[in-house]
């Protein structure tokens, strides 16, 4: 539904719809729950837990992975890959601005989540693994990621009204807890799934990944096709196969 | 009387408030025009509206930090990074929930025309008429008629742009031509038209953006960039329509930092002789007079404003007379519909950056149509091809699937209902009589829910859409819900409403406050009924026709 990228989801009262209507064509962006909606603070034991892990601060070493993971999952191609464009800081600045603190925990959580699942896979971390190590690894964490996050957006939507807008209107909302117990019932032998459950870390990092490239200058003008002023409005122009989008803007 | 330094003065600069300036000072009047917040100079202070979307840090986002800092921005779309300085510091202005009521406000010169949605459609007599009718409320004490030549008056100046379509409930205006709809939305409405034989159509969205050129203005460019401020003045906002002309009279004065705190009314003369302002900045009280004000503070300020005035006379303030000052609130309940998938169009593509999508005018209620509640609904829509977005939670990584993302996806098509939402006098504001803001003034109190015939007209809303996509041929149809607040669809109207008798209504038929003629209300706080339509046109109406008869009133020396 959305031909524009979530980050300028913001737009007007008429994006707003739009934006919308992308959700329920299944294409909105699902991750950091912090950066699309209006959340209050995370609750205690979240705030525990993201002190123990430490959150806030990259080091260069962390942005280095960030960079190539994001390089992993958008590598340069005939356009450039997300590297060139800068994705890997720009997860960093992402998580650190804009995520809560609970998502915070996940994505820092994930990162040794991550390198774990490599040293298991390859015997090696994710920095000294090859091109072709680092694509399987990612291809598998994306699978298991997308069964998860399939898995929490069909107990949102047993749930019912959609709670983005802010903390009180979510605490206004009480789920039907018949439906939750259905839905992990459902997978059993899964880990439990509910519509409260935070994003997948890998699901966030492909986000921002997503997110970071086709929003950034490269992505706009190199990847897509970008006019700052088009002058006029064709509402119907032969496509063919292969061309790439007409690039948003806000 | 004392020589005065201006014949009118009026209290903000928004939509309302620019109308009123230009219409009045185009009719000879010296017109001081007051708004409480900072100059916004057409152009030069749209610092963003030329930057590319890759230059915010956050690519538009939303920080913790401004999360923290807007407690009631945050609450939905507004708050964001690319024109965060157009809306108000929900720090500087708190107000008091009795109920949620999600108030999304904006402070500066041009108010929120600069960032408003731009949605313009006039109301009808199926409007003008349904309270009189159903026995709801009040009469609204003018028809279609009395208001259609001011219509045409404002949407010529304006310049709003969309398709003749001879609809009762949805009268056609002075238009600029359409924005097209796309192949998308077009392949829908044909068989919507021949499915419903007309009587539910969509059509263009009819939009206060240029698609040709007025004075000073140029023809929409097709960025879809309106709400950081338009550098070819192609969207209709006080900045590139209205106080243009008002400056050009060489009458108008501009102040900003000007809140108005007070009217000061003089009971023997039953005449409002002067305002009371604090300078924003300094702190500063001035008074100035003027033979008649304008009140343009948008819809719960104007009120707030008279609330706190003549209360010598009337405890609950100047239009308490009534009772019914501060009730009536209203706006538009929406943030439900469906969408689907459309087949068959994989070869087309649009070209451009439409600011605008389509319309289905109401149908429920008309035409030998009748439901469990009153009133109806309109939608606002769109088609297009998904984006990258979609690939987030599509499985892949890697670079097949990174040249996938960047090209268009499906087709889709969704529509939001905007609902009519009936006026009740339990939902009403009041001045808190603890809580102060920035400036130590007494803050608003809202006590405002939707109703059952709400609630009730809310499961079409949604139904609907998704039924029409069905039986148009879209795939995967599915309905969508956000719950909704009082507030959210940024169309606050009544409080101060209009009407043929001073026991029951606030303003008269000319919008005049009954109980001091000299003083005029023309923003949203007259409205007497919501309809289902946008409303910002009809108050550009009423401005202009309110501006027309207090100048025949001036010269008749009636004021």
């Amino acid at each position: 539904m959305s031909n524009r990228p979530a980050a300028d989801n913001a737009i007007d009262r008429r994006e707003a719809i739009r934006r919308v209507s992308a959700i329920l064509g299944g294409t909105a962006l699902v991750g950091g729950s912090a950066l699309w909606t209006a959340c209050g603070t995370a609750d205690e034991r979240a705030r525990e837990q993201a002190a123990q892990q430490g959150i806030g601060t990259f080091t260069p070493e962390d942005i280095a992975l960030l960079d190539e993971i994001a390089e992993t999952i958008l590598p340069e191609t005939e356009t450039p890959g997300a590297k060139a464009a800068k994705v890997g800081p720009f997860i960093a600045l992402m998580v650190t601005d804009t995520y809560d603190e609970k998502d915070q925990a996940v994505f820092r959580a994930g990162m040794v989540t991550l390198d774990e699942a490599s040293q298991r896979a390859h015997q090696k971390a994710f920095m000294q693994s090859t091109p072709d190590e680092r694509l399987a690894l990612l291809e598998a964490l994306d699978r298991e990621a997308k069964e998860y996050m399939d898995r929490r957006d069909a107990a949102v939507k047993r749930r019912g009204v959609s709670t983005t807008g802010s903390a009180d209107t979510a605490d206004a909302f009480l789920p039907d807890q018949r439906q939750e117990n259905a839905a992990t019932s459902a997978t059993s032998g899964a880990v439990a799934v509910t519509a409260d459950s935070p994003s997948h870390y890998f699901r966030m990092m492909k986000e921002l990944t997503l997110l970071g490239y086709f929003t950034s200058e490269i992505g706009y003008t190199k990847a897509m096709r970008y006019v700052e002023a088009p002058g006029r409005f064709d509402p119907c122009v032969p496509y063919t196969p292969g061309e790439v989008t007409w690039a948003p803007h806000a | 009387m004392q020589s005065q330094e201006y014949d009118a003065i009026v209290v903000g600069s928004g939509i309302s408030g620019g109308w009123a300036a230009k219409e009045l000072t185009e009719k000879g009047l010296r017109v001081l025009l007051l708004e409480r917040g900072r100059n916004v100079e057409h152009i030069k202070d749209y610092p963003n509206a030329t930057k590319g979307p890759w230059e915010y840090p956050h690519r538009g986002g939303r920080t913790q930090q401004m999360i923290r800092e807007y407690p009631v921005l945050k609450r939905d779309y507004p708050l964001n990074e690319k024109n965060l300085d157009f809306w108000v510091k929900d720090s500087e202005s708190p107000y008091t929930e009795t109920k949620r009521f999600d108030w999304y406000r904006g402070y500066q010169v041009g108010g929120r025309s600069l960032m408003w949605g731009r949605q313009s459609y006039r109301l009808s007599d199926y409007d003008f008429d349904a309270n009189a009718k159903e026995g709801i409320a009040i009469d609204w004490p003018i028809r279609y008629a009395e208001l259609a030549p001011w219509y045409d008056h404002v949407e010529k100046f304006a310049g709003i742009s969309g398709s003749l379509e001879g609809l009762p409930q949805l009268p056609d205006g002075q238009f600029q031509p359409p924005m097209p709809l796309n192949c998308g939305e077009e392949m829908i409405a044909e068989r919507l038209r021949k499915l419903y034989d007309g009587r539910r159509r969509i059509i263009p969205g009819r939009t206060a953006n240029l698609t040709e050129k007025l004075p000073g203005r140029y023809p929409c460019q097709y960025r879809n960039a309106c709400w950081l401020g338009c550098p070819y003045g192609a969207y209709f906002s006080t900045q590139s329509s209205t106080l243009p002309a008002a400056v050009a009279t060489g009458r108008l004065t501009l102040q900003p930092f000007a809140i108005v705190t007070e009217l000061v009314y003089d009971k023997d003369a039953k005449r409002v002789t002067a305002v009371r302002v604090l300078d924003a900045v300094t702190n500063q009280a001035t008074e100035y007079s003027a033979r008649i004000v304008f009140l343009c503070a948008s819809t719960l300020n104007s009120t707030w404003l008279l609330m706190r005035s003549a209360t010598d006379v009337w405890p609950n303030g100047l239009g308490s007379s009534s009772g019914e000052l501060g009730h009536n609130l209203m706006d538009h309940h929406f943030r439900l519909g469906a969408s689907g998938r459309l087949e068959g169009l994989d070869d087309k593509y649009y070209y451009g950056r439409r600011p605008t999508g389509f319309y289905i005018p109401r149908y429920r209620n008309l035409f030998g149509d009748k439901r469990d509640y009153l009133r109806g609904f309109g939608y606002q829509g769109s088609a297009s091809r998904e984006g990258w977005s979609r690939a987030v939670a599509e499985l892949g990584v890697g670079g097949a699937f990174k040249d996938t993302a960047a090209q268009p996806g499906e087709w889709w098509l969704g529509a939001t209902a905007f609902g009519e939402m009936l006026p009740q006098h339990r939902n009403r504001i009041s001045l808190d009589p603890d809580k102060k803001d920035k400036w130590g003034l007494p803050v608003l109190r809202f006590d405002c829910a939707i109703g059952e015939n709400e609630r009730l007209m809310r499961k079409d809303m949604m139904a609907d859409m998704a039924d029409m996509l069905e039986q148009c041929g879209a795939k995967e149809v599915s309905t969508f819900e956000s719950e909704y607040f009082p507030g959210m669809g940024i169309h606050e109207m009544g409080t101060a409403r209009m009407g043929r008798d001073p026991k029951s209504s606030v303003l008269n038929r000319h919008s005049q406050v009954w109980d001091a003629l000299n003083v005029f209300v023309t923003d949203g706080s007259g409205m007497v009924s919501a309809g289902c339509q946008n409303p910002s046109l009809t108050y550009m109406a009423l401005t202009a026709r309110a501006a027309d008869f207090a100048v025949e009133e001036l010269k008749r020396r009636n004021l």
